[in-house]
């Protein structure tokens, strides 16, 4: 019988080649909202200051989960908007785009949530977003030194 | 894009790096025998047992769901299915079985045939409270958590004991459904 260990070995899945070089802004905020991780490529117009530019992107996308969550035709149980979610239950969105630019979106059940803003061509994102997600697996968690809840560096 | 399904434990098994067997078992004797030595109380043994456990758990959730490729669970059933057949599978290389579930269907025994980490161990008189995977429970706990389950684990069978196999009972305390963390005036 042999385990799993080793912390060194490049996740599986190879690199989607489709969102290749055209990334605008990404975020990663954890269950709490905490924003463990910000870049920007390219982003031109500069609004509000970090703190609350944080803030309202996680409160703009749990908003939308949830809003989505209560307008979905298929589902049978339906709670006032407003009622909090149990898990489970709802479904999730995953981009939104206009007339400038195309936001991705991706929740692990255990509230990871990372957003991608790129071009408004960009095709689906969702496979990158899962590559990110076992990037994150591979050298955040797997970490020793990293302090869960703490943004990464 | 066809969407993947989830994959099944053998699958993910095959695909992840592997450490010695031996090596493994042997490194969680020794923490566990060090442990003894440091803390001389086995309550105070399975508790930090358990904790460790629960820290590795909270961690390891994010991993598991990475490579196993699943969205949510609809229920406890389901979620005690895939910790049994998938997670064990993934991390320690053998299967569980799912039993003995509650008329809710919140409470459910996990019972594993063999278990890695017991390979060469044999309690000694002194320390007969010990409950030496109580690891697993931690790990599962902290796990749970980190999707809003809040879960109770504990030891029914104990191979270490005198039983014929593992059983872990999970129980189900509650869901805790994701609030907004800010507050509204903010």
């Amino acid at each position: 019988m042999q385990f799993f260990g080793g912390s060194d070995v490049s996740p599986s899945p190879p690199a989607p080649t489709a969102a290749g070089h055209n990334a605008n802004v990404m975020y990663m905020f954890n269950r709490n909202g905490v924003c463990l991780f910000y870049r920007e490529w390219n982003r031109p117009l500069r609004t509000l200051n970090p703190q609350q530019d944080h803030k309202l992107m996680f409160g703009l996308l749990f908003s939308l989960k949830s809003l989505t969550a209560k307008m979905d035709p298929t589902s049978v149980d339906r709670g006032n908007l407003g009622v909090p979610q149990l898990p489970g239950q709802g479904c999730s969105f995953h981009s939104f785009r206009t007339n400038t630019y195309k936001l991705s979106f991706m929740e692990s059940p255990s509230g990871i949530k990372i957003i991608l803003v790129t071009d408004p061509r960009t095709g689906d994102l969702r496979e990158a977003l899962k590559y990110i997600y076992s990037l994150y697996v591979e050298y955040v968690a797997k970490n020793p030194l990293y302090d869960p809840g703490t943004p990464i560096r | 894009m066809p969407t993947v399904g989830p994959r099944s434990g053998d699958a993910i098994f095959a695909n992840v790096e592997r450490v010695n067997a031996e090596l493994f078992t042997l490194t969680y004797g020794a923490i566990v025998r060090q442990l003894l030595t440091d803390l001389e109380e086995v309550e105070e043994v399975n508790k930090q047992l358990d904790q460790m456990g629960y820290n590795i758990g909270t961690r390891l959730i994010d991993e598991f769901l990475a490579k196993a490729n699943i969205s949510r669970c609809v229920d406890f059933k389901e979620t005690a299915e895939m910790i049994a057949k998938v997670g064990f599978k993934m991390f320690l290389g053998v299967t569980a079985s799912v039993t003995n579930w509650d008329i809710e269907g919140t409470c459910c025994s996990v019972v594993l045939e063999e278990n890695p980490l017991v390979d060469f161990v044999e309690l000694p008189d002194t320390c007969q409270g010990l409950y030496y995977c109580n690891v697993l429970c931690g790990v599962i706990r902290g796990a749970l958590e980190m999707v809003s389950m809040k879960t109770e684990v504990t030891w029914v069978r104990d191979v270490l004991r005198g039983d014929d196999s593992y059983e872990l009972q999970v129980k189900l305390l509650k869901q805790v459904p994701e609030e907004y963390p800010y507050k509204d005036d903010e």
